[in-house]
């Protein structure tokens, strides 16, 4: 009878177990591995002696060493974990720095010059005209409900208009109740019930910020995007009022040679409601591609307040009236730069962003 | 929804040219989105016989096809091989110019000479079909030589692509498109051709209709035709559909969706052999009931679906044995839809509720020409008149139909049309301009609104128009009528003005001075993306109660961001890749926390009709800044922190070491800015964690520095600033300078023994550190700390004891924190 190549396993094993958990350094463990796990180990050479058992024998034996290979390995993965965090402890310890301590008198730093992100510059410009029009400017947030996005803007819960906009739906609340918003109009929700409450009306704001719309990116439109509002509530505002903000808008921002034009449109929360076209800024009007040789190209949307938005908010629509418009602040800027591909103002490419002062 | 001008011209006339017309319509609100003129560069191409077809040698993709087109045969080679010897086709000549600009010139081929072509319809812009030669004995009965457009009985065409509004269901027809021409222009507006029942037989004793649910179905019709012939459509007919963007198929599919694209009604021809007891109902779909639609799809029915409100509700249209036959308005099944066998058809024309249609249109992912029609509102009268004007379509290419007597019409509940008033100055008030009266009730009269009254008016809607509201609403709903049709470039401009100033809030101001300051201290400013993976912010912290969006346009766009770190490293990452890392890069915006874990989530109104309080993220404005400069690290981080501190006048924040780690940032570099006092964190200042740099970055390794701050405090700490306004003017006397080093236990700030240093003598007028030494000569957990102090007096110059008192003053204070003047 010979003696099984196995006899001597858990001896074995008890020794690589003892040899791995020697290794006090990473290096030590690594230098080690081809004997411990590795092809030189003790566990490859009876692997290999097993061949000469018969096949009976063989595959119990078979699997006694690989429940050893795994008890061995498992040994070894921790010790070099643990090894691991020891050393990234070490030199942790080693790289400390007491920020406190910091001489800040000694620090050298070199003179660089910043760019503002062009939509943040471009937001900024709009914004001034409007604040020398005497509009305020209002800020609101990203994450809005179905009633300030939706419902208080005349557009109640699966009617065919939202299709309009193609919404991120977030995940909160009752199913498709929390939104990221589509637009910046729930801003006008919020400013209208605020001075409601306030009793603070009238109102004459814009609102910019960031919108988003389930959209996939292409040179022309990007999933976020910003947007400004405009709102005005106030006694006795008429289309013409609307039409006179506009036009003084379109002289101030894109210069005395472009004047703007009102189209029939629909948007749920105006009536009348219309889209604003400005003179095609690249040809001046004479007609040329980007305008499809209309001369006019599309800014936004505007109307007067419909009267079930007033109502929603509460509103006195026979002793208040009021307008918004809106449009894209990304466009604006794609416009005046002449900015092929929208997805440049999300790539943070460096010779990109330098190119804005 | 393209139009054909001819077709139009059936209803109105119309002398303009194109550039005028388009220029109407956009002016109206139709805004045309493209014009194609069609049946161009058809005016060469004559009807040609097939007379014989024989191989060519060595080729046998193409064949020589022998045609005669009245002057004699002509060899041509031909690849197509859908045609047989006595057909006709059409034939382009040697020197015809076909569509596109394309010109036939005589050509060589396999060694055969070909003297023209013959063409597909697709080659003559006619449709689509491109299977082969356009083989006319399918759709007319050809004469030999003759002009194509004569022969299939065509004029040049223009078609407009028009964009109809979601309000304006009545223009969403070629008639309803002349209806506001005709009234912009001033002219009539002719009514269609229609047929009339006539058959004696009524149909109700042949066919059955009903509608159990009325707030489903408001009305059902149900007409009767018998002796049926399915055949293709006469060509002018196919011809209309074609331009029009529709295949045609056969004359009573056809008809039926002429009759939708012209008069603005879907209707639904059904094999009345298919139909048990050829009876029609309408009624609500009830739970485990299915479909299989004509898309082949089955469809679990009245299965409440994820929009707010959204029951379940499907309204179906089933037969005599209560099965059913197709969503209503939606989509119909298979069994009884028309085939060639098809003798006798239940025709139905129905309204239904709009906003049922669109809840299941939506929930099914289901739209069709028709949904799209019911969902905004099909007008509730026009059912018979489109009946009627289905079979006067028919009988062009189906002569023997029969039209059986009083069709079944079932009423359920119908909106009534809105009665609005118009009060004397409305007009004025809402549009600046006093509208002459006489204009606008020829407008209102166009539209085929009834007017009444004088002065003030009441207005009621024609039943077509669905999207006019009653009351005020319906009173804008009018008046954009009026300035619709009047025109918006006639309406005056006024630039109002009011008391109130414009002006930026304290916040915004304070941003733009942040934004700024930042820029000058060498930022880019980026837009990294607000959604990023689980992946993304694992990195951050694992786990953790996560903003998500339920439809993200892909998984790895699916979570808010918590912070903008990942983004800006990521792009950091990206640009040192391209060899431009050495730069600052930083961001000004919003990070989102779950309201679960928010210290303030936002309460805000939602549910339907805001009447739910809603719990919703925390939005949290803030400024983070990658440092990747040469160089960059925690000292420069701190030295650009204290540098905007400084510029935004704010002087109480300490930047505090600590060891909690603070995801991403490196575990003993990075320090908390805390503001002294109150102890609100203001931010963290440091570096990044070297994981963060190894997951995000395909780089060497490196140190990045890292500035990140909480904007919504540090713009309340600005504005306090800039409220204190108080300012010391220095006093005249010389200045003392005297250097103080201290050896001082680790756990003491140095910010703080300054501020001990500072307190401890009236005449202390500054202390700045301005070394750090740590060495073995130093005992075991002690350093360095050496102080700049300033000593001046406002009302003397001081003398040296006096500065000498001070000094001791100070140590003796400084050793209150244990630290000792090092000798």
């Amino acid at each position: 009878m010979t003696t099984s190549p196995l006899a001597e396993l858990s001896t074995h094993v008890t020794d690589l177990i003892a040899r791995i958990d020697r290794a006090a350094t990473l290096a030590d463990l690594h230098a080690d591995e081809p004997f411990i796990v590795g092809k030189r180990s003790i566990l490859s050479t009876l692997q290999k002696s097993l061949g000469a058992l018969a096949p009976e024998e063989r595959k119990s034996a078979g699997a006694q060493l690989q429940e050893a290979r795994r008890g061995v390995e498992e040994a070894y993965h921790v010790r070099r974990t643990f090894l691991e965090e020891a050393t990234r402890t070490q030199a942790l310890e080693a790289d400390r720095l007491d920020l406190g301590d910091v001489v800040v008198a000694k620090v050298s730093v070199p003179l660089a010059v910043g760019h503002p992100g062009i939509v943040a510059a471009t937001q900024r410009q709009l914004e001034d005209v409007f604040v020398a029009m005497g509009f305020t400017v209002s800020d609101g947030p990203e994450v809005e409900s179905d009633w300030y996005n939706f419902e208080a803007l005349n557009i109640p819960p699966a009617h065919p208009a939202r299709g309009m906009w193609d919404t991120f739906y977030v995940d909160l609340g009752e199913p498709e109740t929390v939104v990221l918003r589509t637009h910046t109009s729930p801003t006008q929700v919020h400013l209208m019930e605020k001075a409601v409450a306030a009793d603070s009306l009238p109102i004459h704001s814009v609102m910019p910020g960031r919108c988003y719309r389930r959209d996939t990116p292409d040179a022309r439109h990007l999933a976020a995007f910003h947007q400004i509002e405009g709102l005005v509530v106030d006694r006795g505002i008429s289309f013409a009022d609307l039409a006179g903000v506009i036009e003084t808008f379109t002289h101030s921002y894109f210069g005395p040679d472009i004047s703007s034009r009102l189209r029939p449109a629909f948007f749920p929360f105006t009536e009348p409601s219309a889209e604003f076209e400005i003179t095609c800024t690249i040809c001046r009007g004479e007609g040329c591609r980007t305008c499809s040789q209309t001369g006019w190209i599309e800014l936004g949307g505007c109307g007067m307040l419909d009267p079930a938005v007033l109502e929603a908010v509460g509103i006195d629509g026979d002793e208040w009236s009021g307008f918004a418009f809106g449009f894209g602040i990304d466009r604006c800027a794609q416009m005046r730069h002449q900015i092929a591909d929208m997805r440049a103002l999300i790539d943070n490419d460096v010779r990109f962003l330098r190119q804005f002062s | 929804m393209k139009i054909p001008l001819s077709w139009l011209r059936d209803y109105v006339d119309l002398d303009e040219t194109i550039e005028e017309l388009t220029s109407v319509l956009d002016d109206l609100g139709l805004v045309v989105e493209g014009v194609e003129v069609v049946g161009e560069g058809l005016e060469d191409v004559i009807v040609a016989r097939v007379d014989e077809i024989r191989a060519i040698e060595g080729a046998d993709r193409v064949r020589l096809v022998i045609v005669d087109a009245g002057a004699g045969p002509l060899e041509i080679v031909c690849g197509a091989m859908n045609f047989a010897v006595g057909n006709h086709v059409p034939l382009a000549p040697v020197g015809a110019v076909l569509p596109g600009g394309f010109e036939i010139a005589q050509r060589k081929m396999r060694g055969v000479t070909s003297n023209g072509m013959l063409c597909s319809a697709r080659e003559l812009r006619l449709s689509d079909d491109h299977e082969g030669l356009y083989v006319l004995d399918e759709v007319i009965e050809p004469v030999v030589g003759q002009p194509l457009l004569e022969a299939l009985g065509m004029t040049c065409d223009v078609v407009f692509d028009i964009s109809i509004e979601g309000n304006r269901p009545d223009a969403w027809s070629v008639r309803g498109v002349a209806r506001d021409l005709a009234t912009r222009l001033g002219r009539t507006l002719r009514d269609p051709v229609l047929a009339a029942p006539d058959d004696t037989a009524a149909s109700a004793t042949y066919a059955g209709a009903g509608i159990d649910d009325p707030d489903l179905c408001g009305r059902l019709t149900v007409s009767v035709l018998r002796d049926v012939v399915v055949r293709p459509s006469p060509a002018h007919l196919a011809r209309r559909l074609t331009m029009a963007g529709m295949r045609p198929i056969s004359n009573v599919v056809d008809a039926s969706n002429l009759v939708m694209l012209e008069l603005g009604q879907p209707t639904h021809p059904y094999d009345a052999a298919h139909v048990a007891q050829r009876t029609l109902r309408a009624r609500r779909a009830r739970v485990g009931e299915t479909l299989t639609t004509l898309d082949d799809v089955e469809r679990e029915l009245a299965q409440p679906g994820r929009g707010l409100g959204d029951t379940g509700e499907d309204c179906v249209i089933v037969d005599g044995d209560d099965r059913v036959l197709g969503l209503a308005g939606i989509m119909g099944g298979a069994a009884s839809e028309i085939s060639l066998r098809t003798t006798d058809v239940l025709l139905e024309a129905a309204f239904f509720d709009p906003m049922s249609i669109a809840r299941s249109s939506k929930r099914h992912g289901l739209r069709s020409e028709a949904s799209n029609r019911f969902e905004r509102g099909v007008d509730p009268a026009l059912a018979l008149v489109a009946v009627a004007r289905f079979v006067a379509l028919l009988r062009e290419s189906n002569p023997e139909v029969r039209w059986m007597a009083d069709p079944l019409d079932v009423s359920g509940n119908v909106p009534e049309p809105p009665t609005v008033s118009l009060r004397v100055g409305d007009l004025e008030r809402a549009l600046g301009v006093d509208v002459a009266g006489d204009e606008v009730r020829r407008i209102l009269e166009g539209l085929q609104f009834r007017v009444s009254g004088e002065g003030s008016w009441l207005i009621t809607a024609p039943s077509a128009r669905l999207d006019v509201r009653s009351g005020a609403a319906g009173r804008a709903d009018v008046i954009e009528e009026i300035a619709r049709l009047y025109g918006y470039s006639r309406l005056p401009r006024r630039t109002p003005t009011w008391p109130e100033p414009g002006a930026l809030s304290d916040r915004q101001r304070i941003r733009r001075r942040l934004r700024d300051t930042v820029v000058d201290l060498g930022v880019h400013e980026s837009w990294t993306p607000t959604l990023g993976s689980d992946a993304d912010f694992d990195v951050l912290s694992p786990g953790g109660a996560r903003v998500r969006v339920t439809n993200p346009l892909a998984s790895e766009e699916s979570v808010l961001r918590s912070s903008m770190l990942v983004g800006l490293v990521r792009a950091w990452g990206k640009n040192a890749e391209r060899g431009l890392g050495d730069v600052v890069l930083g961001e000004i915006g919003n990070v989102f926390i779950h309201p679960d874990v928010a210290a303030a989530p936002r309460h805000t109104r939602g549910g339907a009709g805001g009447a739910v309080s809603l719990a919703l993220p925390q939005e949290n404005e803030r400024l983070t800044m990658v440092l990747g400069r040469e160089g960059d690290d925690a000292h420069t981080a701190v030295a650009t922190w204290a540098a905007l501190a400084t510029r935004l006048g704010i002087h109480d924040v300490v930047v505090r070491s600590s060891d909690d780690v603070i995801a991403g940032l490196h575990p003993t570099r990075t320090a908390r800015l805390v503001e002294r006092g109150t102890n609100r964190l203001v931010g963290y200042v440091g570096e990044i964690d070297s994981r963060l740099f190894e997951v995000l970055t395909t780089g060497a390794p490196r140190r990045l520095g890292v500035l990140d701050v909480d904007l919504d405090v540090l713009f309340e700490m600005t504005l306090d600033a800039e409220l204190d306004q108080f300012v010391s003017v220095p006093g005249r006397y010389p200045v003392a300078i005297v250097d103080l080093a201290f050896v001082v236990p680790q756990a003491v700030h140095a910010v703080d023994l300054a501020e001990v240093l500072m307190a401890a003598a009236d005449v202390v007028e500054d202390v700045t550190l301005f070394d750090v030494y740590r060495g073995a000569s130093l005992p075991a957990r002690t350093r360095s700390l050496a102080y700049n102090v300033r000593f001046s007096s406002p009302e003397k110059t001081l003398s040296e004891s006096d500065v000498a008192t001070a000094r001791e003053a100070l140590i003796a204070a400084a050793s209150a924190l244990g630290a000792a003047l090092r000798s």
